[in-house]
C-alpha cells in the first residue's frame, strides 16, 4: 500500500487556495458587519494633549470613534498583556490604553463605520494635538548607550589575548538593516459578536491559543467567551507570533458597538508592528597559519524599544560551527523610541551568522585558503558552549554535495577573475545553522467506521505545509488513503498547540498525530480482541499495524480485520482519541539543523547591478516529511535571503523618528525577475536520537547563510567587500 | 454586558456620505447590478459587496498585484480601479476560472508545481498569468519572469510559478 511520509505530496489545501475559496482573517463577510480604520500617531514620543473626533463623528455612516478616553475597560497590569512570545523584560505595549506615545505609527484612535471607505475617510478627520518629547531612533548614533543583555555562553580562554597573538587576524563590523516581514496578507481581524459578550475572532496569527489567552487577559474575558480562529494565514514569517494591536482594537470595537467588527490595517500601518532589528555585528577572528581558529569574538548591538528588551541569539552560533579554544560572545541592546522588534525568519541567526560567515570568508582570503577548506579545518563535532555531541550533524556532507552540485572546483579564487561577457562573475559560499526544537502539542483523531479520519489541532498553517504533513503522517499511521483524512487547524478550541514558529511545528505536530494514532490503534485492537474467533486475539500492540483500512498483525494478511468490522462488532460508530506528544529528556546532545549555501552573482560593473543567477542550498535537517513542500520552504527562504542581501531596508528619517518607505514600492522585496536558478538538496540524515520520526524542521534553516553567500560572491566578483546590508548598487560603485 | 463608548454624535451638521451610483458588471458570467459609492474600488466591490474574496488586498496601492483580475480579458490591479469606472465591464476573478468543478489548467499547474505556500498572492498570480498567456508576449522563462514581476510572492515561490505557467502554456 502507498505510504505518504517522505514522498512529494501536493498540498491538501491547494485546491482551496487556487480557487479563492480559502478564507483569510479579513474575509468573513457577515450581516451587520461594522468596519474599522485606525488613526496612528505622527510623532515618535510624547503625549496626546487633545484628540478631537467631532468632525469624524459628523460624517454620515460613522458609528463611533474610540480613543484612550472612551474605549471599553482594559486590564491595568503588565501581566495581562504578556503573551507567550513577549520578551521576558519589559512592559508590553497596550494599544489605545493612555495618552502616552512611544513610537511613530502607534494606534491612537479607531474609527468605526458602516463601510470601509467611510471609516477610512473619517480617520482623516480626527485631529490630534501632541506634546512632543525628544526622541532617539538612530542605532548607529546611539551605540554608546548599548548595554549587555545576554551572553550565549561563558567566555572560554582569553579571546582578546589569543587574537593579539594570532598568526592571521581579521576584525570588522557588519551592519544589517532593519527589515519588515511584509507578509502579503494585510494584518486583519474580524470579530464576530455572538451575543452576550461572546466573541469569535478571525485573526491573522501564528498562534490562536496565544491570542485567545491574551484577549481574555487584556479584556477580562472568561476562556469560553473568546474563540480565536485562523484557518488560513497569508504569510507571517514571525510577524504573527505575538498578538498584534489590530486584534485588540477590533475586539474593543465589537464590545463598544455590541456588533461584529472587521479591522484591516493598511500596508503603511504594518510598519508600526514588529520587524527584524537593525544590528551592528563586530567579529574578531584569530587564526593559526595552518588555517584553524584560535580566537572568536562576536559582539552584536541590536535596537529595541524603550518598553521591552527584545534580544535573540546572534552570537552563539560560532560555538556550534567552529573549533576555537578562546571565545567571547556577547549581545547588547540599544533602547530607541520605536516599536518592539519581532522574530523574523531565523531571528538572531539570519543576522549573526551573516556576520560570522562573511568574517570567515575574509579570513579565508587572508589565509589564502579556499573558504570550504577553511570551514572543514575548523569544523566542530561538538557544541562547544555545552561541550556536547550533536544528535546528528551532516554538515560535512552539505559542503561536499553543495560544492559538487555548484561546480565549486572550477572557481578561480582570485577576485575579479571570472567574467560572463561584460559582467563580472562571483562565487561565494556560507554555512547555515539553526535549532531543532520540539514543543508539547496535542492532536485529536476521530476515526469513523467508513475509514475516514478527522485530525484536529490548534496549530496554524502559515503556508509552511502543516495541513499537508499532518495528513501524510495520519494517513500512514492509520493506514488510510490521504483523501480519507481531513485536517482541522487554526481554532483555539482545538487541542493544544504552540505558536507556529522556530521551525518546531513539523516535529511537534507530526508526533502529536503519531502519538494519537497509536492510541487509536490500541483502541481498535482492544475491540478486535473481543470479536468472536478474532484472528488478533493473541496479538500484541507493538506487532499490529493499520494498513489498507485494516488492523493486521505484522505483514500477515491472514491475521487482519477491517476497521469497519471492528467497529461494527464493537458497536461503535467512531473512535475518538486525543493525546499530547512527549519527547524523551536528553540533555546529553545538542540539536541543530545545518546547511551549506553556494551563490553565483553577475554584476554589471558600469551600473553596479547585482543579479543572483544561481543558488545551491544543501540542507541537513533530519527526515524530510514532504519533499515537495520542503523544497518550497527552502526555495522561499533563499528568496528571502536574496532580499536581505540586496534589497530590503526599512529607512528612518531620524529627524521625525518615522519610517520613510512604509510601503512595498519603496521597501524593495525580490520580485519574479530577481530570482533565477535555485537548487535545493536535502542530505540524507537519519537521526534516531532527536525524536522517534527524526524530524528537525525547515522553517528557518533555508534562510541562514544565504545573505552571506551572496555578499561573499559580490566580493569575489568585484574585489570590493560590502559589509553593510543591503548591498545596493551605490555601495558597489562608490 | 459590554461597556459602550462615551462618544456621541456632536452638534452641528452631518457631513453627508457621497451618493451611490448604479453600476452594472458581468462578474464570472453573472450579471450584477449594484449601488456603489464613487470612492469604492473594484477590489472592495468584489470583496465586500459581492463576497468574492478570492481577489486579495495586499497593499491597496497597485504595488503588489494580489488584487489582479481580468477586466474585458485584460489583467488589471483592481485596487486601482473604481467600480464606477468599470460600468458595463466583464470581470473574471479567480472564482470564475474553474468550469463545472474542473480546475483551469493554470490552477492545476499551480498545485502540481507547488507554486504557492500561504496562498494569499495566488489568485492574483493566476489571474495575472491568465492575462499574460492571452497577451501572447511571453515565450521564454526570462520573459515570464519579467512580465510576472508585478505580482509579489513573499513566500518566494517564483521559480515554481514560472514552471507552472510554462506547463499551462503547453496545455
Amino acid at each position: 500500500m502507498q505510504t505518504y511520509v517522505g514522498t512529494p505530496t501536493s498540498r491538501v489545501d491547494g485546491r482551496a487556495k487556487v480557487t479563492g475559496q480559502a478564507k483569510y482573517a479579513g474575509e468573513f463577510n457577515l450581516p451587520g458587519l461594522a468596519y474599522g480604520h485606525v488613526v496612528v500617531s505622527s510623532i515618535p514620543k510624547g503625549r496626546i494633549k487633545r484628540i478631537d473626533t467631532r468632525q469624524a463623528l459628523r460624517l454620515e455612516g460613522v458609528l463611533d470613534v474610540l480613543t484612550h478616553e472612551n474605549r471599553p475597560r482594559m486590564a491595568g497590569t503588565d501581566r495581562a498583556y504578556k503573551d507567550d512570545v513577549a520578551p521576558e523584560k519589559g512592559s508590553p505595549f497596550r494599544p489605545l490604553y493612555d495618552d502616552r506615545i512611544m513610537f511613530n505609527g502607534q494606534p491612537i484612535a479607531l474609527v468605526l463605520a458602516e463601510d470601509w471607505d467611510t471609516a477610512q475617510f473619517a480617520a482623516s478627520l480626527v485631529q490630534v494635538e501632541y506634546e512632543k518629547a525628544p526622541h532617539v531612533t538612530d542605532l548607529r548614533a546611539q551605540r554608546e548607550n548599548a548595554f549587555v543583555t545576554k551572553r550565549p555562553s561563558k567566555p572560554r580562554g582569553n579571546a582578546s589575548k589569543a587574537y593579539a597573538a594570532a598568526d592571521v587576524r581579521h576584525e570588522a563590523e557588519y551592519l544589517i538593516a532593519t527589515e519588515h516581514h511584509n507578509p502579503m496578507e494585510l494584518f486583519a481581524s474580524t470579530v464576530v459578536w455572538d451575543g452576550d459578550g461572546k466573541l469569535t475572532v478571525y485573526d491573522k496569527t501564528q498562534g490562536v491559543q496565544n491570542v485567545q489567552q491574551y484577549l481574555c487577559g487584556v479584556l477580562n474575558k472568561k476562556p469560553d467567551e473568546v474563540r480565536v480562529r485562523s484557518p488560513f494565514v497569508g504569510g507571517a514569517f514571525g510577524s504573527g507570533l505575538r498578538p498584534q494591536y489590530q486584534v485588540v482594537l477590533a475586539t474593543l470595537g465589537a464590545l463598544a458597538l455590541e456588533r461584529s467588527v472587521r479591522l484591516v490595517l493598511t500596508r503603511a500601518q504594518m510598519y508600526g508592528l514588529g520587524y527584524r532589528p537593525e544590528t551592528i555585528e563586530r567579529l574578531a577572528l584569530g587564526a593559526t597559519a595552518g588555517g584553524t581558529l584560535d580566537a572568536i569574538t562576536h559582539e552584536a548591538i541590536a535596537m529595541t524599544s524603550q518598553y521591552e528588551d527584545f534580544a535573540r541569539n546572534d552570537t552563539g552560533w560560532a560555538d556550534l560551527l567552529y573549533k576555537s579554544a578562546n571565545t567571547d560572545l556577547v549581545h547588547k541592546l540599544v533602547r530607541l523610541d520605536v516599536s518592539t522588534p519581532a522574530d523574523m525568519r531565523a531571528p538572531g541567526a539570519a543576522t549573526g551568522v551573516f556576520a560570522l560567515e562573511c568574517a570567515m570568508d575574509e579570513i579565508a582570503v587572508a589565509l589564502k585558503l579556499d573558504p570550504v577548506e577553511l570551514r572543514l579545518r575548523c569544523y566542530s563535532d561538538r557544541d562547544q558552549s555545552e561541550d556536547l555531541p550533536f544528535t546528528s550533524k551532516k554538515l560535512r556532507e552539505c559542503y561536499r554535495q553543495g560544492a559538487q552540485a555548484f561546480g565549486w572546483e572550477k572557481r578561480n579564487p582570485a577576485p575579479r577573475a571570472m567574467h560572463d561577457g561584460s559582467e563580472l562573475v562571483g562565487w561565494g559560499m556560507a554555512t547555515g545553522v539553526w535549532e531543532a526544537l520540539q514543543m508539547p502539542t496535542a492532536a485529536r483523531i476521530v476515526l469513523t467506521a467508513n475509514g475516514h479520519a478527522e485530525v484536529s489541532c490548534a496549530a496554524s498553517d502559515i503556508g509552511t505545509g502543516t495541513y499537508t504533513i499532518m495528513a501524510q503522517v495520519a494517513a500512514d499511521a492509520l493506514g488510510l488513503p490521504i483523501e480519507n483524512i481531513s485536517i482541522k487547524l487554526g481554532d483555539s478550541t482545538l487541542p493544544q498547540a504552540p505558536v507556529e514558529g522556530g521551525s518546531w511545528m513539523a516535529a511537534s505536530s507530526a508526533h502529536a498525530v503519531g502519538t494519537t494514532a497509536d492510541a487509536v490503534r490500541k483502541e481498535l485492537l482492544r475491540l478486535a480482541k473481543k470479536m468472536p474467533g478474532s484472528p488478533l486475539a493473541d496479538a500484541k500492540l507493538d506487532e499490529v499495524v493499520l494498513a489498507d483500512g485494516k488492523l493486521m498483525a505484522g505483514q500477515d494478511a491472514t491475521r487482519a480485520v477491517s476497521i469497519a468490522d471492528i467497529m461494527r462488532a464493537g458497536e461503535v460508530e467512531r473512535i475518538t482519541q486525543e493525546k499530547t506528544n512527549s519527547f524523551k529528556e536528553d540533555s546529553a546532545h545538542a540539536r541543530n539543523a545545518h546547511s551549506a549555501v553556494f551563490a553565483e552573482v553577475k554584476i554589471d560593473e558600469q551600473l553596479g547591478v547585482v543579479r543572483v543567477t544561481r543558488v545551491v542550498n544543501v540542507v541537513a535537517a533530519g527526515r524530510i516529511l514532504n519533499a515537495k513542500t520542503a523544497h518550497s520552504q527552502i526555495m522561499g527562504s533563499v528568496v528571502g535571503g536574496i532580499g536581505m542581501a540586496l534589497h530590503e531596508e526599512t529607512l528612518f528619517d531620524h529627524r521625525f523618528g518615522r519610517i520613510m518607505n512604509a510601503n512595498i514600492a519603496e521597501y524593495h522585496m525580490p520580485v519574479n525577475a530577481d530570482v533565477h536558478d535555485i537548487k535545493v538538496i536535502f542530505v540524507d540524515e537519519p537521526d534516531e536520537l532527536i525524536n522517534p520520526m527524526g524530524i528537525k524542521g525547515l522553517g528557518e534553516i533555508g534562510l541562514v547563510g544565504v545573505a552571506a553567500a551572496i555578499a561573499n560572491a559580490v566580493y569575489h566578483a568585484t574585489g570590493k567587500r560590502v559589509r553593510d546590508l543591503p548591498i545596493t548598487l551605490d555601495k558597489i560603485l562608490s | 454586558m459590554a461597556q459602550t463608548s462615551t462618544a456621541s454624535r456632536p452638534a452641528g451638521d452631518t457631513i453627508p456620505a457621497p451618493g451611490k451610483i448604479s453600476v452594472s458588471l458581468t462578474v464570472n458570467g453573472a450579471q450584477r447590478k449594484l449601488q456603489v459609492a464613487p470612492w469604492t474600488t473594484l477590489l472592495d466591490t468584489l470583496r465586500d459587496y459581492l463576497d468574492l474574496t478570492g481577489s486579495k488586498k495586499g497593499c491597496d496601492h497597485g504595488q503588489c498585484g494580489a488584487c489582479t483580475v481580468l477586466v474585458d480579458g485584460r489583467r488589471i490591479n483592481s485596487c486601482l480601479a473604481l467600480a464606477v469606472m468599470k460600468d458595463g465591464a466583464t470581470v473574471t476573478t479567480v472564482e470564475g476560472l474553474a468550469t463545472d468543478g474542473a480546475l483551469h489548467p493554470l490552477q492545476q499547474a499551480f498545485i502540481d508545481h507547488d507554486a504557492f505556500q500561504c496562498g494569499y498572492c495566488t489568485p492574483g498570480q493566476i489571474c495575472s498569468a491568465a492575462g499574460l498567456i492571452a497577451e501572447g508576449k511571453a515565450q521564454s522563462a526570462d520573459e515570464i519572469r519579467e512580465l510576472m514581476s508585478g505580482n509579489i510572492c513573499r513566500c518566494g515561490a517564483y521559480p515554481n510559478i514560472v514552471a507552472a505557467i510554462q506547463q499551462a502554456m503547453k496545455s
